[in-house]
Formats: structure tokens, sequence, C-alpha cells
């Protein structure tokens, strides 16, 4: 991570990254709890909660590389060091995070033998062996995960609306578009 | 520590009292009307604050609410009731009893203009499916249930699945799926007079007048002997989808080449335990067993997403193909066990239907092969992977 000089702003791409994922992560999450509750709309959400997946996916190899090669802007030198171990954690778990549960959940379909499908007639290969104990594993961790990702999602929502309305530090400015939200 | 930024030397004794909850109150004072916490002025950023709590919450109580724990809806999880957690560990939740065929798909090319399926334009293609009777109890006896089911999947050769869930019934008792737990609620017999209440049948006909043909047809309904002559419906509706995107509502069955034979009431009493399963495999060691895909199409303004409605039979039929049983195996076999024949799995050159009970049957299946893939993954089933309980 090249962090010896700290950007003022996230740049335009991280931004663009931030708010598509945000948007993109949260019904994510939706889609995923109310396709195991819904009776009839399961077969539409799964339709989206597929290349919704993947695309997620992808758009997280972009974010992670850009993030490396520009970092992050610092914080400001009077936040507790409890709260700046935390913002860091959490943005690491965000990551990985990212990163697994669509991986868990291809894998998942995979080892459950069934497609996963981009949209009609496009499917991509299975990524894990066709086989109950795979199944099993992988989907606790995709469940168990999925949940963990709203829970992180909620505090981070919340360390954001906290700087914005109430310290008014100038962190949440770093990641809005032409420094808006001071 | 960040109270003592906010008044300094006051808390010397509190240094260090930090937490990793986001709005510490250890660090509460209060200086004539001003409160703070953790640095944060209360008085002036409680609207904020209030504000990033109901934020928080309504969040936090909408994704409660889609995935099941809050509210009282009937959901995919209440649907299958205690059989998720309470039934013979790696058994599929209804239909638990059955055995599973390996055959061939020969399809007749007649149904290729109206799909791009290559199912349908392929000749032969692998089929690996599964007999079963209605009864949910994998020990069931063969003449519990007079509901006789096969389920299917076929694989083309470009690797697209198709997977059919198929019953002895040319339709669905009610238009949607609550109105079926509706109706196994309204009919369930009195525990005193062993038979159903006249007015709690009334009060489910009032809400679902369809579901009165299909009990009519039910109560008089042969009790098929044999899956060989059964005729098995896959009620939903689908769409055919042509290579330039026409889409053509369909129904389809397999309708059978052998006779339909029925049992007797006294032959029914006597038959043996596993009557039907024995039939189906002494048949096919002598001779295969077909069925034909018939394929029956919608005219315009025919019910494409009720499942209680049938089209009229003078509509225009279509056999897309003869299916050929050749072998049963037994249902312990990991490559059938461990399917799921979720009715919803179909492939490109064809397409769902709006038909809730369809969309129903994706959600219920989906929780019950979890439950049992569970069951088996961690080890925790017996008899339905092929082994010997343990003592």
């Amino acid at each position: 991570m090249t962090t010896e000089t700290h950007p003022k702003q996230f740049n335009l791409l991280a931004q663009l990254l931030h708010w598509t994922m945000a948007a993109a992560i949260l019904a994510m999450l939706f889609i995923g709890v109310a396709m195991m509750t819904s009776l009839t709309w399961r077969p539409r959400l799964l339709d989206l909660h597929q290349p919704l997946g993947i695309a997620i996916l992808l758009l997280a190899i972009v974010r992670l590389g850009n993030r490396l090669r520009h970092g992050a802007p610092a914080l400001p030198a009077d936040i507790p060091r409890w709260q700046v171990i935390s913002a860091k954690a959490s943005h690491w778990v965000l990551y990985a995070l990212m990163f697994s549960l669509p991986l868990l959940g291809w894998g998942v379909r995979s080892a459950g033998g069934w497609p996963v499908t981009m949209f009609p007639g496009v499917t991509l290969p299975p990524i894990a062996p066709t086989h109950p104990v795979w199944y099993a594993v992988l989907r606790d961790a995709h469940g168990l995960l999925a949940w963990l990702l709203f829970g992180v999602v909620l505090m981070h929502l919340s360390a954001a609306l906290m700087h914005a309305w109430v310290r008014r530090d100038g962190v949440f400015s770093t990641m809005a578009p032409g420094g808006l939200g001071r | 520590m960040c109270a003592l930024k906010v008044m300094p030397g006051f808390y010397d004794a509190k240094v260090g009292y930090d937490t990793i909850v986001l709005l510490s109150v250890s660090h509460l004072s209060i200086q004539g009307i001003t409160m703070k916490i953790g640095g944060i002025d209360l008085k002036r950023s409680w609207p904020a604050l209030a504000g990033i709590g109901a934020i928080i919450a309504v969040l936090a109580a909408a994704f409660a609410w889609a995935a099941g724990l809050l509210g009282q809806r009937v959901t995919n999880v209440t649907f299958l009731e205690d059989t998720l957690h309470d039934f013979p560990a790696g058994y599929r939740r209804a239909h638990g009893k059955g055995v599973c065929f390996e055959g061939v798909f020969r399809s007749s090319g007649a149904v290729a203009k109206y799909s791009h399926a290559r199912v349908f334009a392929q000749p032969e293609t692998r089929a690996i499916g599964r007999f079963s009777i209605g009864n949910m109890s994998p020990y069931a006896a063969d003449n519990s249930t007079s509901t006789v089911s096969m389920a299917m999947m076929l694989t083309a050769d470009n690797g697209q699945q198709w997977r059919m869930k198929m019953n002895n019934e040319p339709y669905f008792p009610t238009r949607d799926a609550p109105g079926f737990l509706a109706m196994m609620k309204a009919t369930a017999p009195d525990p005193t007079t062993g038979q159903p209440v006249p007015r709690h049948v009334a009060a489910f006909l009032a809400d679902y007048p369809e579901a009165r043909k299909y009990m009519e047809a039910d109560a008089v309904k042969p009790w098929a002997s044999s899956f060989a002559g059964a005729t098995f419906y896959a009620i939903h509706a689908y769409f055919l989808v042509a290579e330039d995107g026409r889409r053509q509502a369909m129904r389809w069955w397999l309708r059978p080449h052998a006779t339909f034979t029925a049992w007797s009431a006294e032959e029914r009493a006597r038959a043996s335990h596993d009557a039907l399963f024995n039939d189906v495999a002494q048949r096919l060691k002598k001779a295969p067993l077909q069925w034909d895909m018939v394929m029956q199409l919608a005219a315009p303004g025919d019910p494409v997403d009720d499942p209680s409605q049938p089209w009229p039979q003078t509509r225009q039929h279509l056999v897309a193909g003869t299916l050929e049983v050749q072998r049963v195996f037994d249902q312990t076999d990991g490559v059938c066990r461990d399917i799921n024949f979720d009715p919803t799995l179909i492939p490109a050159g064809m397409a769902l239907s709006n038909d809730p009970v369809l969309a129903t049957r994706a959600g219920i299946y989906a929780h019950s092969y979890n439950s049992r893939l569970h069951e088996i993954g961690y080890g925790k089933a017996t008899d339905a992977v092929g082994k010997k309980a343990a003592p």
C-alpha cells in the first residue's frame, strides 16, 4: 500500500466505485435474504442475484487495484486511536467480503450442481466440486458472511454519518464527489 | 480518551476506559445544560444522532423483515413448518419416498420452431429422474396416497439443464400457494369425527372457489396401481422462446405408452408396502418404459399464470419427444439424491410464467435442499445415504 503521500480525497474512480458498489451491495444483501423467504419473487431475485454478484466481484478487483495504487486520505489527527483502527480494519473486512461473498456464491451454485447464469444461455463454469460436503460448508459460509457484511455495512454507514453530521470533520467529504457534504 | 479533550483533568481516573461501541456512554458529563458524550455535544447534535439512529434502525428492521425474522407473513420457511429441523435426516421434505431412474429423451423436432432450447433439436438427451409418492414420509406405504410423481433433469449437450417436477394431477387446487395451505388446514380431519369439518371446508371454498373442481375430481380419482401407466403433468405454464424472440405459452405432460391401471378399494387395501416401486422395477427388468412429452399451446387469452385453470382440451397439442426410462436405482445414490428438481431451472429457449405457485416451489425446494444437503454434508444422514442408522 502506498500510504506515504496521502491524497486529500479519494479519486474520482474510487468515489464512483464506492457509490455504485454501495448501492449494488445493499441491493444484493436484500435480494439475498428476500429470495430465501419470498413466496413469489425467488426466480426473478435469483436471476438478479447471480449477475449482480459477479459484477460486484469484477468491480471489487478494479477497486482494490485503484486503492492499492492511490491509497486513502488520512483521517484527521484528533480522531481517537481505537476509531482509526476500527475504521481501517472495517475497510479491509469490507474488501475481504466483497471478494469472498461472490466467490462463495459461485461455489455454492457449483457444489449444488446448478449453473451460474449471467443471462439466459450464458453460464459460468463451476469452481467447486458438486458434492454435499462442499455444498454444506460453502452455503453456511455464504449465509453467515452475508449477515456479517450487513452488520459491517451498518457500522460503516453509522460512522460515515457521524463524520458528516456530528463531527463534521471532513472525513465524509473525502468520498463525496467534489467534496460535497463537508 | 475523547472525554479528556472535552473536560481536561476531570476524568483522569477513567483514562483508558475505551470501548469499541460507537457511542461510548462511559464519559457522560453534565456541564450546565450541555451534555457531552465522547466529545459529542448532545444539545447541538441530537437531531443528527436521532437521524442516524433512525436510518440504521429502519435498515435493520427492513432487512430482518426481508429475511422473515420480523412479521407474520407466510414465507418459504414457514411453509415447510418443522420439517426443516425435525425430519428423517437427509431426505426430501416432501415426497420423501422415491426411486431414481436413468433414461433418454428423444426429441421429435416438432417444438424446435417454437423454442431454440437445444433439447428440442438434438436427437437424444440423457435423462435422470425420480419416481415418488405424495406422502411426505420417506417410510410411507405405497397405498397411503393417490399422488404419484415424476421428477426429471435433462442436460443438453451445450450444458443447459432443464429440471422438472410433475404429478398425476392435471392442475393445482388453488391459484396460489397460501391457498394450498388453507386447503390443507380446512380439510384436515377433525380428531373426534375423523372427517373434515364442513364449516371449515365451506369457508375455504368461499375464499378459493376454484378449488371445488379439484376437490370433486380428487374424491373420485382412481388410484394408480403403477407408475408406468400414469400421466405426469407439469401443471405450470412456461413460454417456449424462439430464436427470433417470439414467445408461445404452453403446458406439458408426459403421456404413458403403457395402459393406465387402477387399484380397486380391496386391491389397494391389500397392496404391499412397496407395491408401486416393486412394480416399476419389475417392469423395467423386462423392457424400458416410455412417455410422450405432450405440449399444449395456449391460445390468446388463456390464463397463463393460474395453475388451477387448465386450458381447453381443444387447444393445439405437439409431441415434443419421447422419454424412455431404462433403469431404476436406489435414491441413496448421490447422482440423483443430490439433485434439487427445481422446476424453475429451465434452459435458454424457455421462460417462466408468472405463476405464483411455480415461484413458491423454487423457494420451498431450496430450503428442503439446504436442510437435507447439510445433513448429508455434515454426516448426520444415515439410511438416506445408504448407511445403517447408529445403534
